[in-house]
């Protein structure tokens, strides 16, 4: 198996406080990797940085063998590293089906591209998206309007609609109810099979994490805590102290 | 559907041919609704579709009427000489230099702030909301001040341009035409934009910047190329109404700031940011307002005016197609669809 993303001690503070600590892992290609963690962990800092929100201090992040430590937000998205977001993000005022097409990947997109219509493929693939994470009859609402749970799924959709070779999803079944969460569960697991993208998925709920997941990377503190299967982590006596706060 | 569109699209072009003539003491407000009309759309561009609420978008007014007034008077003389001498000298202009320097001069100004809006909007576009407005409001104000202090380009005192060659009704008329021409265009070219992958990329902007950037959208140059286009039409209306008032001075003509600086925000807020026909909307009900209370509540008029603008910005922020759009969501295909409507598709 090759490494998609290949993170190498990095590290990361602001001002004071240490966020990620000599960090290294490995996301290899085609695999669904989990990333646990108590809360100010620092995954979501681990997240932020591999796609470009801020500088690191120090280490080294590769995308398919390049490095990318340096590269804005904005030219990671085109090499095909997305993520979705934690407080959801999705274009409130627009509805979903407008949601869906501005998501095309603009990875070769000119300028003189972007003065066409949408094609009627563009609508087909928006259309069939939609159905796939079940937003169809309500595509022509304003997406703000939305429940939060819809809106999740509409950003999920959209990361689709961009055809990332990876994916990194910050807790993409918070704030949604329990049956839609195996719907959820599913269609990543689907998006992975189907659709050969690489998952990199932030989660605190355990049961959906053991159950995606192929191989888990736990931080506490900043720093990596663990790494292994889902049975190897569910029984390891560091992360188990991590979460119940035992020292 | 698309007939009853075709035949009020034709509607308003009839109307827009005739009015001048219909009433011909009018021409010169017509004239005026036009320019409100080409500032409220232009002004929509960035403020409505983008997100970014420009309060400088008069610098393009401005600067399109003194490179307007420039061009066709370097042409033909040396501007040095001709504003030193503050309308006074004899400085004729044939029919000939009129209108080519008229034309040139327009289009040259249209170019201009075009290129303006990329160097401006390349140090201001890193501000985001309120920051902005303030920014671009102070690029405006400071060039007012810059300007009215630079002899060369006739400082404090302005310009006087050569009038109309003709009848002065024929002038009203041609100027109208002229206003109506750069509207329709601008009518026209935002309708198709907005359909494009572009007016989406621009809406998404609007929407989450955030997120725009992190789904890989170029955002800086949809950024500065929208403002580009704007101030390429607002260039250009500069320039007509530069030929069209014959005089002009830098503070409360070219970069009046408050005058039309704030009316073209008005007319949006009014019509409905965000929307094609709303900035049309808005500047129509805006001119008719100001025309009325200028004429019957003079003395009384800016207290009016305020009293609408604080009525729009706090009651009525949405505007009239906000509103239309809140209380008939189906006429804009705002609703829920059932499966079997795709089926039958």
């Amino acid at each position: 198996m090759t490494a998609i993303i290949e993170v190498k001690n990095v590290s990361k503070s602001f001002g004071g406080v240490v966020a990620n600590h000599e960090v290294s892992m490995t996301v290899n290609s085609g695999t669904i990797t989990g990333l646990i963690g108590p809360n100010g962990s620092g995954k979501t800092t681990l997240f932020n940085s591999i796609v470009g929100y801020h500088p690191i201090d120090s280490g080294s992040i590769q995308f398919e063998g390049k490095e990318i430590s340096r590269l804005s937000v904005q030219k990671i998205a085109r090499r095909g590293m997305l993520r979705t977001f934690q407080q959801t993000r999705i274009y409130g005022e627009m509805n979903g089906v407008q949601n869906m097409l501005i998501s095309l990947p603009h990875r070769k997109m000119s300028i003189w591209d972007a003065l066409k219509t949408y094609t009627r493929e563009d609508y087909e693939k928006a259309d069939h998206l939609l159905e796939f994470v079940g937003l169809y009859e309500k595509r022509m609402l304003k997406s703000g309007d939305l429940s939060f749970g819809q809106q999740k799924l509409l950003e999920f959709a959209m990361a689709l609609m961009n055809e990332p070779t990876c994916l990194l999803l910050d807790e993409p079944t918070a704030g949604i109810n329990p049956t839609l969460i195996n719907g959820l569960i599913d269609r990543l697991k689907l998006a992975n099979s189907e659709f050969g993208i690489t998952l990199f998925v932030i989660e605190h709920n355990m049961r959906v994490i053991m159950n995606l997941a192929e191989s888990i990377y736990c931080l506490a503190h900043g720093e990596l805590l663990a790494q292994g299967t889902p049975d190897e982590i569910q029984n390891d006596q560091n992360v188990i102290d991590a979460y119940l706060g035992a020292h | 559907m698309a007939r009853k569109k075709i035949i009020l699209y034709a509607l308003i072009l009839a109307v827009t041919f005739i009015a001048p003539f219909a009433f011909p003491n009018f021409g010169t407000q017509l004239a005026t609704l036009w320019l409100m009309i080409i500032v409220a759309l232009t002004w929509d561009m960035t403020g409505g579709q983008m997100g970014y609420n420009s309060l400088g978008n008069i610098f393009f007014y401005g600067t399109g009427m003194y490179v307007a007034a420039l061009i066709s008077i370097g042409r033909v003389y040396d501007i040095g000489d001709y504003t030193s001498a503050a309308g006074g000298g004899i400085f004729e202009f044939t029919d000939v230099q009129y209108f080519s320097g008229l034309f040139l001069g327009v289009i040259s100004a249209g170019i201009f702030c075009s290129i303006s809006a990329v160097l401006i909007g390349t140090l201001t576009f890193g501000l985001r909301g309120p920051y902005f407005a303030i920014g671009t409001l102070g690029v405006a104000i400071a060039a007012g001040e810059l300007v009215s202090n630079w002899d060369w380009v006739g400082g404090g005192q302005g310009i006087s341009l050569p009038g109309y060659p003709g009848h002065p009704d024929t002038g009203k008329i041609f100027f109208y035409f002229l206003f109506a021409a750069v509207g329709v265009s601008v009518f026209v070219f935002v309708k198709w934009l907005y359909g494009t992958r572009f007016g989406s990329a621009i809406n998404a902007i609007r929407d989450d910047e955030e997120k725009a950037d992190a789904m890989g959208i170029h955002t800086l140059r949809y950024k500065l190329i929208t403002w580009a286009m704007a101030a390429f039409f607002v260039g250009m209306a500069g320039g007509i109404s530069a030929f069209q008032l014959l005089h002009f001075e830098p503070l409360e003509t070219a970069y009046q700031t408050i005058f039309l600086g704030i009316f073209m925000v008005v007319c949006v807020l009014l019509g409905g940011k965000g929307t094609l026909w709303g900035p049309v909307i808005g500047a129509i009900l805006f001119h008719l307002f100001k025309e009325v209370t200028w004429n019957y509540f003079l003395g009384w008029q800016w207290v009016a005016l305020g009293a609408l603008i604080v009525v729009t910005v706090v009651y009525f922020q949405d505007g009239v197609m906000g509103w239309l759009m809140h209380k008939r969501p189906e006429w804009f295909g705002i609703k829920v669809e059932e499966k079997i409507a795709r089926e039958t598709k």
